[in-house]
């Protein structure tokens, strides 16, 4: 592709306000042909209001949108793909029941006989060195591998602007080298591509321009090639970066929290089965469990807070108390506390005032309720503590769980489990879409917790936290287990390894990785 | 002798089960875009009575027809409105749907109770028509022909048409066919109407082929039947074919015992059958686990696109 | 121009209680309309129907009279529906209790005895509780949709209840007519007011109402009901066993069905009859809906549409207004209380298209 034109996209003046919040005030910035430009910023910072106006899914309310040097009106995704924008989502925009090829046929405008389009895929996939097989359903495939439809999909366009949304946050470190070769293929054609991402060091490899944004605005530009990604941080939250304060030396108790061969049969069509999970966590002690989502988090979680009781009860030993047989009231009596990776609808009820949120999972512990009846007033004032000891931003313990932004609503659940002063403490994802400022008050929380002698387990996508808060920690993958860690002494290619499914061989290679993840 | 008996009670299947049948057509597709209605029952009883008014005051049963599926997707449109437009809770607004069709149809029905009208003529020659033997397979209203032709539309349109496709993935994942630019409003509005379209030529069936005539709440229930007969079918097209017809079954058992003066149980056991059996129903296919993966993913719940 | 939805940060206390009256004003004036349309006398009839009936205080014994069934059922199914329990065969269950209770007052006919009435009310909440064990059990453990099979059973309840009328129950001197023997004094719920029609049934409807509130409000049971509802895996997170939820929802519904039931046969009927079932099962709906799944809402929804029906009955008489009017006025009131619903959690905006070129 010849390219005569200056620049491919620029954005001038682009506003969106929402009620209440002005997601984006004024951004503008240039991409040039072939130009891999970073769209930095923290979770509600405006990026992804940002893409979808180019993306035509919503409309400025003012600014101007210019495409090859000319002013356009990105009226839909369908005027959006006809100009030669391409989108690849956060969370993808597929349809679970379908196969591969129903998949892409939606994401095309034009209309192709099923022969003609799987042969368009193919060479897509041969031109691009990417495996995927059409006639799969959905469902079936690793996450890894739905990613590579909608790159597919977008790659079928020809496209001049590929958006990729927060690409990696589901990839192995391996998986992530293979789509930046594709990436760099791509803008080597001419296309140029806006990445989002908060991952630093990842835009530096990548990246040959950032725009970064705070709070709606563009707050800086810069190369990330010259950056550090401390200094890249710092322009992303505005402030100083928050170390996590964390005695060097500790001490740790007996073995408070133990798995010893929990094996728990997959549910339903796209359950995962945990096979022999074993590990051992001692007081004082943060365990981490890393893995790529999908092989297992949701199955572990729920099996180790009781909501999935085990019909074996020595699997889960409590300070060598069988408990695997209880279900998630009688083990919070005996000092379990748990916080699911999903907010709305499992940590918290979004429709439910955050008082009887703390009566969902506290009225137990805290004497909220006798011979059946609640008590209002204990409620209450547990609530209030929560929102004073963790500050949470809200108009008080009255108001809607759901009124609280993603950050807020994370530190009242954590809180809400803190407090109860749980022996063990069990959490999925604690920071997953909250801001920097709260996600370091969250990490300094559960260090804190360790120094009174409670054991953690931390199951994350996010191998940076894991690393800068855990003591120890296993990987996750297709519901097994790996051997336990010291972090410190691990590699990030070992673990890297490990989340692709190769146990204990640290000279694999990438192309193993892959041939385990087919299969 | 028994073959005597045969031919007619293989015509009384087809009758019964072809309102069914052609109701949960409509229902299927309704379902596969996403959107639950419960309204069947409502909407085939406005079907009904504006079947039944438009021919007895005009003397055309296939204007008749035609009137009914305007008033029936009227109703539907009602309830879209409802529904997609303004969110409302769908199972709400579908009970609300069959409790304004109940009360609307008497109403509107009050004047035309007692009368007669002119049915449907044949499709085919009377010497097939009202052959005794071959009247089993020519014998019939053109509606039965008309819901057989729609069993295979239907399935091609949803197996083999990029419409079809699109409108699956509607019902399979809002929020994903929204991003990528489809518009799931109105394709569920599309839908919805025809489901409603559909249930007024199910509703026509009974006050201008059954019976024909029209009474209060005449299709007693069916339209209920018609929703389980869609589970049941795992929102196939073809086994939905299947379903209504092995109810239909069912059902003129119950016809032919009483009118043979079967003796054995109660009458009113036989007339519980209908219902018993689809419960029964029900619960076998509910049970199978893999069987609920084929209902569309987002079936009931409003689409509420995150700004 | 069309209709844009803008959601409120936090829904609307005020649009919660207001839109049930929008949505009975929204009938009185659409239904006014409408009848005048196809020829009837609108106003009279709306006045008939929603004026006539407060305004005649001598006929507020009937309004309370037909409220206590609406209110009883309402309060029952708005525990299910609170639950996300779908059980609209009410009308079956009522029509069960209505029979357990008719089977206690045959067996102890001709006995005597303050324990008899009681014991017929239990087994009234025992076979509306029961027959709604049916779909509860049919959902715990096959996964059959509780809509589908509770509407099911309504049906198969009404040919138990004409089986047992034209069969086992007749009345031996009753001249072949299919109905049981009347049932004897102390088989008949005693008026709480003398010189009206109004019996125990109606206060005890206040009651279960406000202990309902109580329980919903206040108990740990309630707050598992609402919870289950409103967020099924943050219900298992908390502790709460779903199936157990359903079960009680069911159960619930179906014994306040029931009570209903039996304090219908023991009250105005007397005896059992195959004109028993009246769809007050289904109209015991709108109830719950209009009273937004408050009991204490429930209990002013269950006047209102007691109400609509001894006007419907007075317009009938009068005005020659057909019967089914009362069922059209009822739907149009859950329609608009469906659309005005959108007004809590939403802010109504009426936008054209955005124009996205606009410059600043």
């Amino acid at each position: 592709m010849s390219d005569s034109v200056q620049h491919r996209i620029e954005l001038k003046g682009i506003t969106k306000a929402f009620p209440g919040v002005l997601a984006n005030d004024a951004v503008s910035f240039k991409v040039k042909p072939g130009e891999i430009h970073a769209l930095l910023g923290e979770n509600g910072a405006g990026k992804s209001t940002l893409v979808k106006m180019i993306y035509g899914i919503m409309q400025p309310d003012a600014g101007e949108i210019i495409w090859d040097d000319e002013p356009v009106m990105v009226a839909n995704p369908k005027a959006a793909r006809k100009m030669g924008v391409g989108m690849v989502f956060q969370h993808f925009s597929l349809f679970e029941a379908m196969t591969v090829l129903e998949n892409i046929a939606l994401g095309m405008d034009g209309s192709y006989s099923q022969a003609s389009l799987e042969e368009k895929i193919r060479e897509v996939l041969h031109a691009y060195d990417l495996k995927l097989e059409p006639h799969r359903i959905v469902s079936t495939l690793s996450v890894g591998e739905r990613q590579r439809i909608e790159i597919v999909r977008a790659l079928l366009l020809e496209p001049r602007l590929l958006i990729m949304d927060e690409p990696t946050s589901v990839l192995t470190p391996q998986e992530v080298g293979q789509l930046f070769e594709t990436l760099r293929k791509l803008s080597k054609t001419g296309c140029s591509i806006l990445y989002i991402s908060h991952k630093l060091h990842e835009i530096r490899d990548l990246c040959e321009a950032a725009t970064i944004l705070r709070g709606g605005k563009v707050v800086g530009e810069c190369d990330p090639r010259e950056e550090t990604p401390k200094s890249m941080a710092e322009m992303m939250i505005g402030g100083n970066l928050k170390q996590i304060s964390k005695a060097k030396t500790r001490e740790f108790g007996a073995d408070r929290f133990v798995a010893d061969g929990l094996t728990v049969p997959g549910e339903g069509d796209f359950g995962v089965a945990l096979d022999d999970i074993c590990f051992k966590v001692r007081a004082g002690e943060i365990f981490g469990i890393a893995g790529v989502a999908g092989n297992g988090q949701n199955e572990l979680l729920l099996a180790l807070s009781g909501e999935q009781p085990s019909s074996n009860a020595n699997a889960i030993l409590l300070d060598g108390q069988p408990i695997a047989a209880m279900d998630a009231v009688g083990r919070r009596n005996l000092g379990l506390c748990a916080v699911p990776e999903e907010r709305n609808g499992h940590g918290a009820v979004v429709d439910f005032s955050l008082t009887d949120n703390a009566i969902l999972t506290a009225r137990e512990r805290m004497g909220m309720a006798s011979s059946g009846i609640l008590k209002g007033g204990v409620a209450t004032a547990y609530t209030s503590k929560v929102i004073d000891d963790f500050a949470v931003k809200t108009t008080g313990p009255g108001s809607l769980a759901g009124s609280l932004s993603g950050g807020n609503l994370q530190k009242f659940i954590m809180g809400r489990e803190i407090l109860q002063d749980p022996e063990v403490l069990i959490v999925s994802q604690p920071t997953w879409g909250v801001d920097a400022g709260a996600a370091a008050a969250i990490h300094q929380a559960l260090v804190d917790l360790a120094e009174n002698g409670s054991a953690i387990v931390v199951i994350s996508q996010d191998l940076d936290e894991l690393l800068a808060i855990s003591d120890r920690m296993a990987v996750i993958n297709e519901g097994r287990m790996s051997k336990t860690l010291n972090v410190g002494e691990a590699s990030i290619d070992e673990i890297g390894l490990l989340m692709g499914g190769v146990h204990g061989d640290p000279f694999a290679t990438a192309e193993m990785t892959e041939a385990v993840h087919v299969h | 002798m028994t073959y005597s008996l045969l031919i007619p009670i293989l015509m009384t299947i087809v009758g019964a089960a072809t309102p069914i049948l052609l109701a949960a057509l409509g229902e299927l597709v309704v379902e596969k875009s996403g959107v639950l209605n419960l309204g069947v029952e409502g909407m085939m009883l406005i079907g009904a009575v504006t079947g039944f008014a438009v021919t007895a005051t005009t003397g055309s049963a296939p204007l008749g027809v035609i009137a009914a599926m305007i008033a029936s997707a009227a109703s539907a449109g009602l309830f879209g409105f409802l529904t997609l437009t303004l969110t409302a809770n769908q199972v709400a607004t579908g009970l609300a749907l069959t409790i304004f069709g109940i009360g609307l149809s008497a109403l509107a029905g009050e004047g035309y109770v007692g009368q007669t009208v002119d049915v449907f003529g044949s499709v085919f020659p009377a010497s097939l028509s009202e052959h005794p033997t071959l009247r089993v397979i020519f014998g019939y209203s053109p509606l039965v022909y008309l819901s057989l032709a729609l069993v295979a539309a239907v399935g091609w349109f949803l197996s083999r048409t990029r419409a079809g496709l699109i409108l699956r993935a509607v019902g399979e994942s809002d929020l994903s066919a929204h991003s990528i630019g489809y518009s799931v409003i109105g394709v569920r509005y599309m839908a919805v109407l025809f489901g409603g379209a559909m249930a007024g030529i199910a509703g026509c069936f009974y006050s201008l082929v059954l019976t024909p005539m029209w009474a209060e709440q005449l299709t007693a229930g069916r339209g209920w039947i018609a929703l389980a007969l869609v589970v049941f079918a795992g929102w196939r097209p073809v086994r939905l074919l299947l379903g209504a017809y092995l109810f239909g079954a069912v059902m003129t058992l119950e016809l032919h015992a009483k009118a043979a003066g079967f003796s054995l149980v109660a009458p009113e056991f036989l007339a519980a059958m209908p219902y018993l059996a689809t419960i029964a129903v029900l619960a076998a296919i509910s049970a199978r686990k893999t069987g609920m993966s084929l209902a569309p993913a987002c079936l009931g719940k409003p689409f509420k696109p995150s700004s | 121009m069309f209709i844009e939805l803008e959601k409120r940060k936090e829904p609307s206390k005020a649009m919660l209680y207001l839109t049930p009256v929008l949505a009975v004003v929204a009938t009185m004036v659409a239904g006014a309309i409408i009848f005048t349309l196809i020829g009837h006398d609108g106003l009279g009839a709306v006045r008939k129907i929603f004026l006539d009936p407060l305004l005649d205080t001598y006929k507020w014994q009937d309004l309370g009279v037909k409220a206590a069934p609406l209110i009883l059922i309402g309060v029952g199914l708005a525990i299910g529906f609170k639950a996300n329990v779908w059980n609209i065969g009410a009308e079956g269950q009522y029509v069960m209790g209505g029979l357990a209770g008719t089977g206690v007052a045959l067996a102890t006919w001709g006995m005597t005895g303050w324990w008899i009435l009681p014991l017929m009310c239990i087994a009234g909440v025992a076979g509306g509780a029961a027959y709604a064990g049916i779909p509860a059990f049919l959902k715990t453990r096959f996964n059959v949709n509780e809509i589908l099979s509770s509407l099911m059973l309504t049906y198969v309840a009404i040919q138990v209840l004409y089986y047992l009328m034209r069969g086992p129950w007749k009345d031996p001197d009753g001249f072949n007519f299919p109905q049981t023997r009347l049932f004897t004094d102390d088989q008949i719920l005693p008026t709480v007011l003398t010189n009206t029609v109004v019996h125990l049934g109606v206060p005890l409807a206040f009651v279960v109402a406000i202990a309902a509130w109580f329980v919903m409000t206040r108990s740990v049971f309630g707050f598992q009901i609402r919870v289950v509802g409103a967020a099924p895996a943050a219900a298992r997170y908390g502790g709460f066993n779903s199936k157990k939820t359903i079960w009680a929802a069911l159960l619930a519904g179906g014994g306040l069905a029931g009570f209903a039931g039996i304090l219908e046969a023991a009250g105005p009927f007397g005896q059992m009859v195959p004109q028993f079932p009246t769809g007050y099962g289904f109209t015991a709906i709108i109830v719950a809906f209009l009273g937004r799944l408050h009991p204490i809402g429930i209990v002013l929804a269950g006047i209102i549409l007691a109400v609509t029906y001894v006007g419907g009955e007075l317009a009938q008489s009068s005005i020659g207004l057909p019967g089914a009017a009362t069922g059209v006025f009822q739907a149009m009131m859950l329609f608009f209380l469906l659309a005005t619903d959108v007004l809590v959690k939403y802010r109504i905006k009426l936008a054209s298209p955005a124009k996205a070129g606009d410059v600043a």
